[in-house]
């Protein structure tokens, strides 16, 4: 979470630059279709040329691999008892297997599925949320602006496994689904308010006040004047929520408040240490999955060093 | 100023209500009856779930009208009274929770200082210097990204288990007893040191970044180059920078409170600390849900007062906050 803030300065840069890119008003049609592919062709020769976007991103996408074909090609359902108990990683066991005889590997590729779905859905909820509310507070401003304000610093200050661990105590979590979607619903407002402030400073621009002028809707002016001034800033969050929500289901998971039924990394972690796997030495069981949420999480937070490089070239340094 | 913190205030006091209010309302407006609900998953005798049954619906007070109940819940919060524990018949929630704090916050509130001190200096030493922007950074990454219970786990499979330096559990020896002796304070350091190493690790690494990435950002800025171009000592061109990059960090700290929260109560389950966290486990498992109430109001608690002194000593270095200018979002 400490990462989270870095993006509201990256943005401060961002946009700035950004912003020479002319909005679609009439007589800037011409040349505004080549800027944007020009925009876009040197977006990916930065990218491609950035060792941590490329590290980071390889490294999210061999476990996006993992996570889609690895249950295709494994022998046992992640939570069949199939083998002998505590057995070392071999070549049938290539993770060996729990105290109850389950092949860990299976279990470090469904949950490695899981931690995705937890990330894409429940990050995916709080962008949503976040980006909503901040363009709606930041561009109208007023009451409206009051209102949501204090709507996201008051769930701001709330802790996220506190709600959770209440939530998820009473309404039992069926599915990853649920606790994504729960997820989604408490971790939006350090976004919403970074969005929020990165408005206030683009609203007042030459190229929105035109878009008003030229009588669009309030949607419209978000959808095409504020936000693509903005996606490099947007896509940055998306990343930190993503990891954000792995992490916080993690924890949950560990905590046993997650689904039962099925496996997660966070309840690989919980049936080891309830095993106290931890006193028998059984490594092959409880690093695997965490090794797996530092693959992917690391992996998302250096490629978003690195997407921040490419976007803001007062970084690209040394 | 008043201002600044007078508003900061009053998004505290309506954060407590919401909270109180999310806590008295989630087992009220929970799909299906809520005693039941709790008495299905405990499986307790039948002799015992007539007793719960009764004792819960007393504890709640179903019997009076929803208005009354919100007040009632008021009054018994204002007492002191948050419900009995189930698990510790009869021992109160508060009770439980006052005896279970000072571990908790004897991990908590080092870790978050000393974690953020050490990761902005490391962070700021980092900045523009080769050599350690490439040690430093990519294992602060790992660290930051590392769940903290697994970091945790790791650290007490190494160091407790491998090589049995340190305890793998507990917060004192077995031979001695809680007091302010010498053998206890040796003994609750020797036990603390893990726990804490997980915490502080994890928090290092995303202050260290933070910092490298924020004083980048004031050494580029016109002012330092101003001050170079006078012919400034880099030193004091970074002294300047690092002033200028911690405030942001201290708002992060504000932001960070709850992941740290929530690592503390991870961490203190796998090296079973007697605190908040283990509390907060015993209570999952035994589906004591009067005491998970009861530490979801003191975490909320603990979390508004900390950022009340974060605000406060905002107000103290950032002159703007001070003069009514902007700052401290």
């Amino acid at each position: 979470m400490a990462t989270s803030e870095r993006p509201a300065d990256v943005a401060v840069h961002g946009p700035a630059a950004a912003g020479a890119v002319p909005g679609p008003v009439a007589p800037a049609l011409e040349p505004h279709e080549p800027t944007v592919r020009r925009v876009r062709f040197e977006f990916l020769y930065f990218a491609l040329r950035n060792w941590k976007f490329v590290l980071g991103a390889s490294v999210v996408l061999s476990c996006l691999a993992l996570a889609l074909v690895g249950p295709l090609l494994t022998d046992h359902t992640p939570l069949e008892f199939t083998g002998p108990t505590d057995a070392r990683p071999s070549s049938e066991y290539w993770f060996g297997t729990t105290s109850f005889g389950q092949d860990v590997s299976a279990q470090f590729v469904y949950g490695l599925r899981s931690a995705f779905l937890v990330g894409a859905l429940g990050g995916g909820i709080a962008w949503v949320l976040g980006a909503a509310i901040g363009f709606t507070a930041g561009y109208r401003g007023g009451w409206v602006d009051d209102v949501l304000n204090m709507l996201t610093n008051v769930v701001l200050v709330i802790p996220t496994l506190a709600i959770l661990i209440i939530v998820a105590a009473y309404l039992e979590v069926q599915s990853y689904a649920t606790e994504a979607v729960i997820i989604g619903l408490t971790s939006w407002p350090w976004a919403a308010r970074a969005v929020r402030s990165q408005t206030f400073s683009l609203k007042t621009r030459e190229f929105v006040e035109v878009a008003r002028l030229s009588g669009r809707s309030t949607r419209q002016i978000i959808a095409t004047e504020l936000a693509p001034n903005m996606s490099s800033y947007l896509l940055m969050m998306f990343i930190l929520l993503f990891g954000g929500a792995i992490l916080i289901g993690a924890s949950l998971d560990f905590l046993g408040l997650g689904p039962s039924e099925s496996i997660s990394l966070g309840l690989m972690m919980n049936n080891a240490f309830l095993a106290s796997a931890l006193l028998l030495g059984s490594w092959w069981w409880f690093l695997p999955p965490g090794l797996g949420i530092v693959a992917i999480v690391g992996g998302l937070y250096v490629m978003n060093v690195g997407l921040d490089e490419v976007f803001n070239p007062k970084l690209r340094e040394l | 100023m008043l201002r600044y913190l007078s508003r900061k205030i009053v998004v505290y006091l309506l954060t407590f209500w919401v909270a109180v209010t999310v806590d008295w309302a989630i087992p009220r407006f929970m799909p299906g009856d809520p005693i039941e609900g709790l008495l299905s998953r405990m499986q307790a005798q039948p002799a015992a779930e007539k007793a719960l049954s009764g004792y819960y619906s007393q504890a709640f007070g179903f019997d009076v009208p929803l208005w009354k109940q919100y007040l009632n819940f008021w009054v018994a919060l204002f007492h002191g009274d948050l419900g009995r524990s189930i698990t510790n018949f009869p021992t109160s929630v508060s009770e439980l929770i006052m005896s279970a704090l000072p571990y908790t916050l004897a991990l908590l509130v080092p870790a978050i200082l000393l974690s953020f001190w050490a990761g902005n200096k490391v962070g700021a030493l980092a900045a523009r210097r080769k050599v350690l922007d490439n040690t430093v950074l990519p294992a602060s990454y790992v660290f930051t990204a590392t769940p903290h219970m697994w970091l945790g786990i790791v650290l007490a499979w190494l160091f407790a288990s491998t090589w049995a330096i340190f305890p793998v559990s507990g917060a004192y020896g077995l031979d001695v007893q809680p007091a302010w002796s010498l053998e206890f304070v040796q003994s609750f350091l020797y036990h603390w040191i893990l726990p804490f190493s997980a915490l502080f690790l994890v928090g290092f690494g995303g202050w260290a970044i933070g910092m490298r990435n924020m004083i980048i950002y004031e050494l580029e800025s016109d002012y330092s180059n101003y001050l170079t171009a006078l012919g400034a000592p880099t030193k004091l061109v970074r002294k300047y920078a690092y002033r200028n990059a911690l405030l942001p960090q201290i708002t992060g700290l504000a932001l960070a409170l709850g992941a740290v929260v929530a690592g503390a109560i991870v961490v203190e389950i796998v090296f079973s600390y007697p605190g908040l966290g283990t509390l907060t486990l015993s209570a999952i498992q035994n589906r004591d849900y009067f005491l998970i109430q009861g530490i979801f109001l003191f975490l909320i608690i603990g979390v508004l007062i900390a950022n009340f002194v974060i605000d406060i000593v905002y107000v103290i270095i950032d002159p703007r906050t001070r003069v009514g200018m902007q700052g401290g979002s």
